[in-house]
């Protein structure tokens, strides 16, 4: 299947998809079970949706969840207004397809301050448009709970996150005494400004996501499929350029390679790499031979030491 | 299992070829732990195993190896660095929370649980115990059996896993000495039998040096000829389902609108079709399964571990925290309950106290009357009063209207629950039902005040009310 063909599908249009093997399936029910704890037991629950692959899968098992009632909570995107276009259009388009109850928040600050990834810093600018953004949005919406696409495999203070991480009313992880949690019996007791952030991915792997993509013909946005498109060469990192708000570095020579993005977040942070895999059992056997890890390409994984953790305690999903 | 030629090639086979002939991504992962006490090697064999399947990806090498390494002559990382991803972690080079770490070989899918050795840390080993199927238990072959490796052998059993995988470790210190690993092996095997039924299997190894982890140690160990540590994992049985008939907790009602009411849940033991009458308890209803809906379409039938829902042939009353059942072996229903738990919270459990108690589906206010606890050291059970931190303990629970449970040896969906603090909403114990009781082991100690409304209000708004609000009952004035 190449990406053109990926569209979104209701669900009694999905002929192409295959049988789940065992363990995706047991992948599958153990995230449904998650997702309707959740809705019997907060009150006002949001799912975190970036567009990316994880929030694509994400998405498809909570429409599977409730079947046949539509998804009982609403969609928060936290635009830092730098994501890839063809990511907003995708969102939207899914948005509209599916009819689903969309919400999208950008922290006011960065038209105020004018603020750009590039001249003020992948550190500083995810602080504020992603971290900052997000508090606002939760704190507006006086959400209780907030589904997100992480997994445990992407990064080492992940692989240490409960499935029911629970929050501070500010917001804050800690992630010495997090509560214990057993079995698959989740504690949502919370005091009034308190929350939890809710992992139904947390057991997946990058591979699974991508075999469970495919079995299930899940539309995901083009750019995770290798294409010859326009991109520079900054700081060892390959930067797409198909967008106005790069402006080109003197000395910087716009390139045109095969190349397509393994992870997707600002453009300006989100690194791609040099792949000619065009179908998703391209991008499966390139994984499995794979030597890097998935967010190599992430700018903002790399800034120091821990960063991840220190971005986690202070609100970043 | 004998040792061939085979598993020499492992090494190589890896890099040939992981995505094998009988690909791992068709069966279930088998989840284990890895657990022990501190300094027994944990993270060190964990990051052995992954290092060796060649888990680790070239940039996170990287990394590592830049870090220098406390293990240079081997010229390998430090592998501690590898799992102990939090920042407090890698200062004090301990465990504090379990990791979870995903790898596969040519055979199998894995999901280990790296979990801390420390005591004060029991509620995460207790954590990553839950959902494994499997133990490795570390013991450091010049240490022997402590008191933390009895215990995390101890909660390992109490949580249900039957497997055990005794990694005698660090062999080359004791100079591959076979008396050393008889010795450990033998008054382990003594204390599990003391435990109950478990499948013990003992390999000498070194984590560090690699030894019988994935590649064979036959020159350094030649008196030992049982599997390496990787090949006990891939030839370890999944863990046993229940044996049970139908059983599944209403997780959720869904009515999208009148003309659908649908049951939702994960279905905890047997399987059930379209057709089939069942009971909803403990109202003791009996109704007939007219449609199991997915979104895949509708199904005929569905399976122990599947999360459906249900459509009935008529309206019934059934709500979350309800069970639906077979007709022919219903589950336990009562008042009171035995069972053995795990304490995990500093303030430990008092005798006669009051908490919330979460359950399939569930949350119930609950009373606890504790017995005995379990005496590490004498391998026995105690009276007691009162159980401190990290104790396991048998009490019993007393509810204010029924309840409905399993054992937790017939059914682990049924039959586990946690205990939460009603002052500080933290979970402070995981239990396991082992059987009914007589109701009645407390006098009703309880006080019904009548009170106006906004006196109502003014007293539950005292700091002493409002910490023991879980005991408070309201009821409006008719």
């Amino acid at each position: 299947m190449t990406a053109s063909a990926a569209r979104i599908h209701a669900a009694d249009d999905n002929d192409q998809s295959s049988p789940l093997s065992p363990h995706l399936k047991a992948l599958e029910n153990e995230a449904i079970h998650i997702f309707r704890e959740v809705a019997a037991e907060f009150e006002r629950p949001v799912m975190l949706y970036s567009v990316g692959k994880d929030s694509s899968v994400l998405l498809h098992v909570a429409r599977k969840a409730f079947f046949p009632e539509p998804v009982p909570f609403p969609l928060l995107h936290v635009d830092t207004g730098w994501k890839f276009s063809q990511m907003i259009a995708f969102r939207d388009r899914t948005a509209k397809e599916l009819g689903l109850d969309l919400h999208v928040h950008t922290n006011p600050r960065g038209a105020a301050e004018n603020l750009s990834p590039f001249t003020h810093g992948s550190s500083f600018f995810t602080d504020v448009m992603k971290t900052e953004a997000l508090r606002q949005a939760l704190d507006t919406g006086r959400y209780d709970a907030a589904f997100g696409g992480a997994r445990r495999d992407e990064d080492a203070s992940r692989s240490k996150e409960r499935i029911f991480s629970f929050r501070t009313a500010e917001h804050r992880w800690d992630a010495r005494n997090q509560r214990p949690e057993l079995w698959n019996l989740y504690n949502g007791r919370i005091r009034k400004g308190e929350s939890v952030r809710v992992f139904p991915l947390s057991n997946w792997t990058e591979l699974d996501i991508w075999h469970y993509i495919k079995a299930e013909n899940i539309p995901i946005v083009d750019l995770y499929f290798a294409k010859r498109r326009p991109f520079v060469q900054r700081d060892g990192m390959i930067i797409l350029a198909e967008d106005e708000r790069l402006e080109l570095w003197p000395g910087e020579v716009r390139q045109e390679r095969m190349i397509r993005f393994r992870t997707l977040g600002c453009f300006a942070l989100s690194g791609g790499i040099r792949s000619e895999a065009t179908t998703i059992d391209d991008i499966i056997a390139e994984i499995t031979t794979a030597t890097v890890s998935e967010r190599q390409g992430r700018a903002i994984d790399r800034d120091e030491a821990g960063s991840m953790e220190k971005k986690k305690l202070e609100g970043y999903f | 299992m004998t040792l061939d030629a085979d598993i020499v090639q492992l090494d190589q086979d890896f890099e040939a070829d992981i995505a094998g002939a009988d690909d791992p991504q068709d069966g279930r992962r088998l989840r284990f732990l890895v657990c022990g006490s501190v300094d027994d090697g944990k993270s060190t064999l964990i990051g052995r195993l992954l290092w060796d399947t060649k888990s680790v990806s070239e940039d996170h090498r990287a990394a590592l190896l830049a870090k220098g390494s406390k293990q240079n002559d081997l010229s390998l990382p430090d592998f501690g660095l590898l799992l102990d991803g939090l920042k407090a972690e890698q200062e004090q080079g301990i465990t504090i929370d379990v990791a979870y770490r995903y790898f596969q070989t040519k055979h199998r899918a894995f999901i280990v649980a790296d979990t801390p050795g420390h005591e004060q840390y029991t509620r995460n080993m207790a954590t990553g115990a839950s959902t494994a199927d499997l133990a490795v238990l570390l013991v450091d072959a010049r240490a022997g059996l402590l008191e933390q490796t009895r215990r995390h052998a101890a909660i390992v059993h109490l949580m249900g896993i039957r497997q055990v995988i005794l990694a005698i470790n660090k062999i080359d210190l004791v100079g591959y000495d076979q008396k050393v690993f008889q010795k450990i092996e033998r008054a382990f095997r003594i204390f599990a039998a003391g435990l109950g039924e478990m499948q013990v299997t003992a390999i000498p190894l070194s984590a560090l040096k690699g030894e019988n982890i994935v590649t064979p140690a036959r020159e350094a160990i030649g008196w030992y000829s049982g599997p390496t540590l990787i090949e006990a994992l891939e030839a370890a049985p999944p863990a046993t389902v229940s044996k049970l008939p139908f059983r599944m907790p209403i997780q959720r009602v869904s009515r999208p609108g009148e003309s659908f009411r649908g049951y939702q849940g994960t279905i905890a033991a047997g399987e059930i079709g379209i057709g089939t009458q069942i009971v909803v308890a403990p109202s003791g209803e009996r109704v007939t399964v007219s449609k199991i809906v997915t979104f895949d379409g509708e199904a005929e039938r569905a399976y122990a571990g599947e999360a459906v829902t249900l459509v009935f042939d008529r309206q019934v009353d059934a709500s979350r925290g309800d069970v639906l059942t077979d007709e022919s072996e219903p589950p336990l229903s009562g008042h009171a309950f035995a069972a053995t738990l795990v304490t995990l919270q500093t303030e430990g459990l008092s005798d006669g106290g009051r908490y919330w108690l979460k359950a399939a589906g569930r949350l119930l206010r609950v009373r606890i009357h504790i017995d005995e606890t379990y005496d590490l050291s004498k391998a026995s059970w105690a009276k007691s009063g009162a159980l401190p931190v990290n104790a396991i303990g048998r009490i019993r629970l007393e509810f204010e209207s029924r309840a409905i449970f399993d054992r937790f040896e017939d059914c682990r969906d049924t039959g586990a629950f946690i205990l939460i603090s009603p002052q500080t909403n933290n979970t402070i114990a995981g239990g396991m039902i082992t059987d009914q009781v007589e109701a009645g082991s407390f006098p009703d100690e309880r006080v019904t005040l009548t009170l106006p409304r906004d006196l109502a209000d003014i007293v539950l708004a005292l700091p002493a009310v409002r910490a023991r609000r879980a005991e408070v009952e309201i009821e409006p004035e008719t």
